[in-house]
């Protein structure tokens, strides 16, 4: 019997001519993440160790460690200034080149960073200090989140243990409508299995629509494999891979893939002919409608912004329906890297959205996570391109949030109702 | 391992980590402070009723969401040492065990409604059962560690462990 991509990917990292689902596996770690939330996290571990008389020691390997600020930027106050700080000097000693900071140039959502650097390769073992770290997998990698105990092992000696996950197979088939975006494929497949349904597992996507979505949509699917409680989510490499890395690296990588006579856990079949645009309600990512049901719904903000929601493809599918249109609620765009922010501003699309009433923020996860930046208040309902939707995950723990696609999001921030792009004059 | 304690049960499914310590206080990293704020979202009072070496019992899986290992941190320093669950969220469950901060334990989901809040108990890694003095000392088994997780456990954590 065959193994899968992330069978095999492990495998490599282990030194084992074969894994299976089950087995307990030291995996060699080419690269790993940490940011200024975790970042901070992983510091506190090892000045525990340190009292305990365990120092740090030497980083395994500082080129393969990028760290990111963007949980807590711009600095929302003293504390996180201060962790800003802290991490800075912490990546000056232990020789970390790769630290995109806020306010020099190149920087955003860290895990927009993965892809839209180059950062991360197929074929790769790639662990970050944030559960989202699964998003990275659309480009044939084993991208997993990890804990800040977990990133402290990583960065010191290099590789981590994994139980072997099991695979889920998602076939995604037939004519994809124009309307219908990655965000509500996934939101379909996350109502259907539930919020642990892939928890410890894989949750590999394949079929023709995945073949023909771009590489930022193929990020989407990944992205929410953590609301479903999977341990990574994986796309196999192809042409939409490699030349999506062409300009972003220089670094060969080898495109591994799936044996034909691979064995998975489940194979789910989807035809996506006849999936419509959906959201998903407060207070799970699980509780999914589909759009039309909900038109009624009056919502007081419009959010276009996260790792989930506010790459480039997501700001084109919101401008498009937005171009020529007024908003009549407030309606925040946050481009999620600096480089995205610029080439949306090339494209026009930055004045598309001015033009609508919205206001253009700087990259940050800010009030994805309820954090700063835009928080909702008590009462408050918001339709957002993010990827949450707990009890005060966006602010206030009686404010709601409905996730949805930036068509979707944009769709309504021209009603003020929740709004299938479909029926926007 | 035997350990005694009270239950403080909170029998809803998908506790998240947005729940268990809200995203605004991501950025503390200091541990008392970060344990003042456990539980916020679904029990503001939660601090005040537990006790050292207390039992968490609740719904399935807990700590889904966010990587955060305040989540762990804010509950063991609040004086939790077990958390009995059908299941748990997969990050969360590492990062308790690779830390060291407590002990995720896997229970049927019928001991969900058998044993109540208050409820005074014995938990016995030995013979993998909880005793509910309680309840005329009535027994219920509990799902071992498979062999690294108890490996890590009785190591006390990730990096005491030396077995790669």
């Amino acid at each position: 019997m065959g193994m899968t991509i992330t069978e095999k990917i492990l495998s490599h990292a282990s030194n084992c001519n074969k894994v299976t689902p089950g087995d307990v596996v030291f995996a060699n770690v080419n690269k790993v993440m940490i940011h200024d939330v975790s970042g901070p996290g992983v510091m506190k571990v090892f000045k525990e160790l340190e009292k305990k008389g365990k120092p740090m020691g030497k980083i395994w390997n500082p080129d393969n460690v990028w760290i990111s600020e963007d949980h807590f930027v711009p600095a929302s106050d003293r504390v996180s200034a201060d962790n800003v700080i802290q991490l800075t000097k912490w990546a000056q000693k232990n020789g970390i080149q790769k630290h995109f900071k806020y306010g020099f140039g190149q920087y955003g959502i860290c895990h927009t960073l993965s892809h839209e650097e180059g950062l991360v390769l197929p074929g790769e073992v790639y662990v970050g200090g944030d559960s989202h770290t699964n998003t990275t997998g659309a480009m044939g990698a084993f991208a997993a989140g990890l804990g800040h105990t977990d990133i402290a092992y990583v960065l010191t000696h290099g590789k981590i243990w994994f139980k072997v996950p099991e695979t889920l197979l998602f076939k995604l088939s037939g004519k994809r409508p124009a309307h219908l975006m990655a965000k509500d494929i996934i939101l379909n497949i996350i109502s259907d299995i539930g919020t642990d349904g892939a928890n410890y597992k894989t949750m590999q996507f394949a079929g023709n629509v995945v073949d023909e979505l771009e590489m930022e949509e193929r990020l989407t699917l990944t992205n929410m494999t953590t609301e479903a409680g999977a341990k990574n989510g994986i796309i196999e490499p192809d042409t939409v891979t490699t030349e999506y890395l062409k300009h972003r690296t220089q670094q060969k990588f080898n495109l591994i893939k799936s044996d034909a006579d691979a064995e998975f856990g489940e194979v789910f079949e989807y035809d996506c002919d006849k999936m419509e645009p959906s959201v998903a309600k407060p207070f799970s990512p699980e509780n999914v409608v589909v759009v039309r049901e909900l038109q009624n719904t009056e919502i007081d903000k419009a959010y276009i912004g996260s790792c989930t929601g506010a790459k480039l493809s997501d700001l084109r599918s919101a401008a498009k329906i937005l171009k020529g249109r007024k908003v009549r609620v407030r309606t925040e765009v946050l481009p999620a890297a600096q480089s995205i922010y610029m080439k949306a501003i090339k494209e026009g699309l930055v004045t598309i959205f001015m033009e609508s009433g919205a206001v253009i923020g700087p990259p940050t996860c800010g009030a994805c996570c309820g954090a700063h930046m835009g928080v909702l208040g008590k009462g408050e309902i918001c339709v957002s391109t993010t990827n949450r939707n707990f009890p005060g995950r966006m602010g206030h723990v009686e404010s709601q949030t409905y996730l949805a696609s930036p068509m979707v999001v944009a769709a309504s921030a021209i009603t003020g109702k929740i709004t299938d792009p479909r029926d926007i004059q | 391992m035997i350990l005694q304690g009270t239950v403080h049960k909170y029998s809803k499914a998908n506790i998240d980590t947005d729940v268990i310590i809200p995203g605004p206080y991501l950025k503390i990293h200091d541990h008392d402070e970060l344990a003042t704020h456990a539980m916020e979202g679904i029990d503001p009072e939660f601090t005040k009723k537990v006790s050292d070496g207390d039992f968490l019992l609740v719904g399935n899986n807990f700590g889904c969401g966010s990587s955060r290992e305040h989540a762990p941190i804010a509950l063991s320093k609040s004086g939790i040492r077990a958390i009995l669950s059908p299941s748990f969220a997969r990050i969360f469950y590492r990062n308790a065990i690779d830390g060291g901060y407590l002990l995720p334990i896997e229970i049927d989901e019928n001991i969900l409604d058998q044993i109540d809040d208050k409820d005074k108990i014995e938990i016995n890694l030995e013979n993998h059962t909880i005793k509910d003095m309680t309840k005329d000392n009535k027994i219920y088994d509990i799902k071992p560690f498979s062999k690294i997780i108890s490996e890590i456990v009785e190591a006390g954590g990730l990096f005491n462990y030396n077995k790669t």
